[in-house]
C-alpha cells in the first residue's frame, strides 16, 4: 500500500468527524438568523471549545483502553478553584492559573495512580474519585459565586483581528503544546500500545505503566484548562453536579463521534475536538430551528445513542461468530 | 501484595473458626467486619446508634438501595455495568406517579407500569450490549441520557405534580408484620428470588459462566445473548421498582432523584466482593455492601457532615476499601 493509504486508514475517523462538523456547521450558520458572521462563529467557538478540552482529556484516557468518568468533576472543581484564584494583579493571576492547572494535573495523577498502581477498574475508580473532586468543588463553592480577572477573560474569549475567535486559537496552542508532543513521544506511543494490546506491549518492553500514567495526568490537565475557560466565559464558579456529569457524558459522545475507539489504541485528540464541535453544533441546531429547548436533552441523548450504535456496523464484517466475544 | 497478606491473616484466623465462616469469601467477611466497626464507631458517637428502632430504620433505608443493587449485581456478574440507573430510577418513579393520574385503572396499574418503563430501558441496553456488541458502559450512558431527555420533555423540567398512589406508599412505608417495615420485606423477597435464580437455576449458572468467559459459555450451548438481554431487562426493572418505592417513601417523584443511587449501587456490589470483571460474587456480599454503604451515609449525616464532606469521605472510603481487596491481579 502507498503511504497516503495508510494515512487515510489511520485518520479516517478524524476526517469523518471533520466532515460531520463542516456539514452541521454549514446547516447551522445557514439557518441562523444572523447568518455566518464573526459574532455567530465566536459564540459557537466559545461553547464548543469547552467541550473540546474535556473531550481531548477523555481521548487521552480512552486511547489507553480506560475511561475517565471524573473529567466532568475535574472540570467543575477547577472552575470553582479558578473563581477564587484567577483574580487580582497580573502576577497573582498568573499564579492562580498555574495553581488551577497544577490542581488538574494532581487530580489526573491521582486517577492514574489508583488505576495503574492500585490496579482498580477505571470505571469504579474514577466514579469514586469524581465524587471526591465534586466534594472538593462543593467545599470551595457551596453557593455559586466568585469572580475572575476580567481583562484576561475578555482577551481569551474575544476575537483576534476582529474575526478569529481567541478561544479557537487557545485550543490550537494547547493542541500544539500538549497533544502533538504527547502523541509523538515514546510514552505517548506506549499509551497507544497499551490500549491496543496491553499484553503484547508488556512483552515488548514498552513502558506501559508510565505511558498510561502520563495519559491520565495530562487528561487532568486538559480538563483543568476546560474548567479555566468555563470560568472565563461565566465569570463565576459553580459546583453543579448535573453540569459536571453532562460534560463527562458529552465528552464520551464527542470521543465516539471523533472516531476514537472505545476499546483503545485507535484515534486522535484532533478527531475528538471535531467530534466535540460537531456534537455542540448538533445540539444548537434545535435553537436555529425554533424547537422548544425542553427537547434538547432528548435530542442530544438520541444523537449519542445513534453515534454509539454506528460502531455496530462492524459486526457485519465478522465472519466467525466467536469474534463477537472479545 | 496487600491481598496476599490479608488473605494470609484471614486464612490464619479462619482456621480456628466454624466451617461456614471458613468457606466464606474473605471480601464478604471484611465487609461484615467493617459494618461492625462502623456500628461501634457510631455507638461511641451516640448511644441511640445500637437501638433496635434505629437499626430497623437503617434497614428500611437500605432496602431501597438493596433493590437497585440487586439488579446492578446481576449485570456486574456478567462483567458488564449499568450506568442507566439514575434515570431508570427516576423514570420508574415518574411514570408510576403519572399513571396514577389516570383514574382508578391508572392507580391499579401504576406500579407495574413504572416497572415496565424500567424494563423497557433495560431491554434497549440489553439489545445494545448483547446483539449490537456496544460496550455496556457506553450504551447505558446513552440510554440514561435518552431516558433523561424523555422525562424532561414529559415533566417540562420541573418536578412532576402527580403524587404516589396509596399502594406505593404502603409498600414503602407501611407495616404488614408489626415492627418490620414493608420495604425490608420486599428487599428480602427480591433478594431470596435472586439467590434462588443465581444458585438453583440454569439462568444463574449461565450468568456466572458468561461472566467468566462468554466465548466458553457460548460454545457450551448457552444462548449468551438472550441471557445478557434478560439480565439488563431485570436490572432496569429493579431500578425502576426502586424508584417506585422511593416515590412511595417521599410520596412523589422528583427530578434527578436517581442520581444518588448510581455510585452507591456499584459500590455496594463491588464492596461486597463481586468482581467488577464478572463471574465471581455472592448475594450475601451485596447485602453486606448495601448495609455498609447505608450505615456510612447514616453516620456521616448523624455527624451533620455537610454534603461536600460526605462526598469526599464517601469517595475516599470506596477507593480505600477497593484497594484493600478489589484489586486486579498484577499483569505478568
Amino acid at each position: 500500500m502507498k503511504d497516503w493509504r495508510y494515512w487515510l486508514a489511520e485518520e479516517r475517523g478524524t476526517l469523518l468527524a471533520f466532515g460531520i462538523f463542516i456539514v452541521m456547521f454549514a446547516i447551522y450558520s445557514a439557518n441562523h438568523p444572523a447568518g455566518f458572521t464573526a459574532n455567530v462563529v465566536q459564540t459557537a467557538a466559545n461553547k464548543g471549545v469547552l467541550l473540546a478540552f474535556v473531550a481531548m482529556a477523555q481521548t487521552l484516557v480512552v486511547i489507553t483502553a480506560g475511561i475517565d468518568l471524573s473529567v466532568g468533576m475535574i472540570f467543575t472543581l477547577t472552575n470553582c478553584m479558578a473563581s477564587w484564584l484567577v483574580v487580582g494583579t497580573g502576577l497573582e493571576t498568573v499564579f492562580g492559573v498555574l495553581a488551577v492547572l497544577g490542581t488538574g494535573l494532581i487530580c489526573g495523577a491521582v486517577n492514574g495512580a489508583i488505576v495503574i498502581y492500585g490496579r482498580l477498574q477505571p470505571i469504579v475508580a474514577t466514579i469514586a474519585t469524581g465524587a471526591v473532586f465534586f466534594g472538593l468543588a462543593l467545599l470551595l463553592r457551596p453557593v455559586p459565586g466568585g469572580s475572575v480577572n476580567e481583562d484576561l477573560a475578555d482577551f481569551l474569549t474575544g476575537r483576534f483581528f476582529g474575526v478569529v475567535p481567541a478561544s479557537l486559537l487557545a485550543l490550537l496552542v494547547i493542541v500544539l503544546i500538549v497533544w502533538v508532543p504527547f502523541s509523538r513521544s515514546e510514552l505517548g506511543r506506549a499509551a497507544y500500545a497499551a490500549g491496543s494490546s496491553e499484553t503484547a506491549a508488556y512483552m515488548s518492553g514498552v513502558p506501559i505503566r508510565r505511558g498510561k500514567f502520563l495519559a491520565y495526568t495530562l487528561a487532568g490537565l486538559l480538563a483543568a484548562i476546560g474548567g479555566l475557560f468555563l470560568t472565563f466565559f461565566t465569570y463565576t464558579g459553580e459546583a453543579a453536579y448535573a453540569s459536571g456529569n453532562a460534560y463527562t457524558l458529552f465528552s464520551i459522545a464527542a470521543v465516539v463521534l471523533g472516531g476514537v475507539s472505545l476499546f483503545g489504541g485507535k484515534g486522535s485528540a484532533i478527531g475528538a475536538i471535531f467530534g466535540a464541535l460537531a456534537f455542540r453544533t448538533i445540539g444548537d441546531l434545535l435553537f436555529v430551528f425554533d424547537f422548544d429547548p425542553l427537547w434538547q436533552p432528548l435530542f442530544q441523548g438520541v444523537i449519542l445513542l445513534i453515534a454509539v450504535s454506528l460502531g455496530a456496523f462492524a459486526l457485519f464484517r465478522v465472519r466467525n461468530r466467536l469474534e463477537w466475544f472479545l | 501484595m496487600s491481598e496476599t497478606t490479608l488473605g494470609g491473616i484471614m486464612g490464619g484466623i479462619a482456621g480456628r473458626m466454624p466451617k461456614f465462616i471458613r468457606r466464606a469469601d474473605p471480601a464478604v467477611l471484611t465487609a461484615f467486619a467493617c459494618i461492625i466497626i462502623l456500628l461501634l464507631l457510631g455507638s461511641l458517637y451516640s448511644r441511640s446508634f445500637l437501638s433496635p428502632e434505629y437499626l430497623l430504620q437503617q434497614l428500611k433505608v437500605a432496602s431501597f438501595l438493596g433493590v437497585i443493587a440487586t439488579g446492578m449485581m446481576l449485570v456486574i456478574l456478567l462483567g458488564q455495568i449499568d450506568l442507566s440507573v439514575p434515570w431508570s430510577v427516576a423514570a420508574g418513579a415518574m411514570m408510576a406517579c403519572a399513571a396514577a393520574a389516570y383514574g382508578p385503572v391508572g392507580v391499579a396499574l401504576a406500579i407495574p407500569f413504572g416497572v415496565l418503563c424500567g424494563v423497557a430501558i433495560g431491554i434497549v441496553n440489553g439489545i445494545g450490549v448483547a446483539y449490537l456488541r456496544i460496550p455496556s458502559m457506553i450504551i447505558t450512558l446513552a440510554t440514561n441520557a435518552v431516558a433523561q431527555g424523555l422525562m424532561v420533555v414529559y415533566t417540562g423540567g420541573f418536578s412532576p405534580q402527580d403524587s404516589a398512589t396509596a399502594a406505593m406508599r404502603y409498600l414503602a412505608t407501611g407495616f404488614t408484620i408489626p415492627g418490620v417495615p414493608n420495604a425490608v420485606i420486599i428487599w428480602a423477597l427480591i433478594g431470596a428470588a435472586m439467590v434462588f435464580a443465581l444458585t438453583r437455576t440454569s439462568f444463574g449458572r449461565a450468568v456466572y459462566g458468561i461472566g467468566n468467559r462468554e466465548r466458553a459459555a457460548y460454545l457450551s450451548g448457552i444462548d449468551t445473548r438472550r441471557i445478557v438481554m434478560i439480565a439488563f431487562a431485570v436490572s432496569g426493572g429493579l431500578s425502576a421498582f426502586g424508584g417506585v418505592l422511593l416515590a412511595g417513601y417521599a410520596s412523589k417523584a422528583a427530578q434527578s432523584m436517581g442520581d444518588a443511587y448510581l455510585l452507591p449501587s456499584i459500590a455496594a456490589v463491588v464492596l461486597g466482593g463481586t468482581s467488577i470483571l464478572g463471574g465471581r460474587g455472592s448475594y450475601l456480599g451485596t447485602v453486606a455492601g448495601v448495609i455498609l454503604i447505608t450505615l456510612l451515609q447514616s453516620i456521616l449525616s448523624v455527624m451533620q457532615m455537610p454534603e461536600a464532606g460526605r462526598q469526599i469521605i464517601y469517595g475516599v472510603v470506596i477507593v480505600a476499601m477497593l484497594l484493600l481487596y478489589g484489586r486486579a491481579p498484577a499483569s505478568r
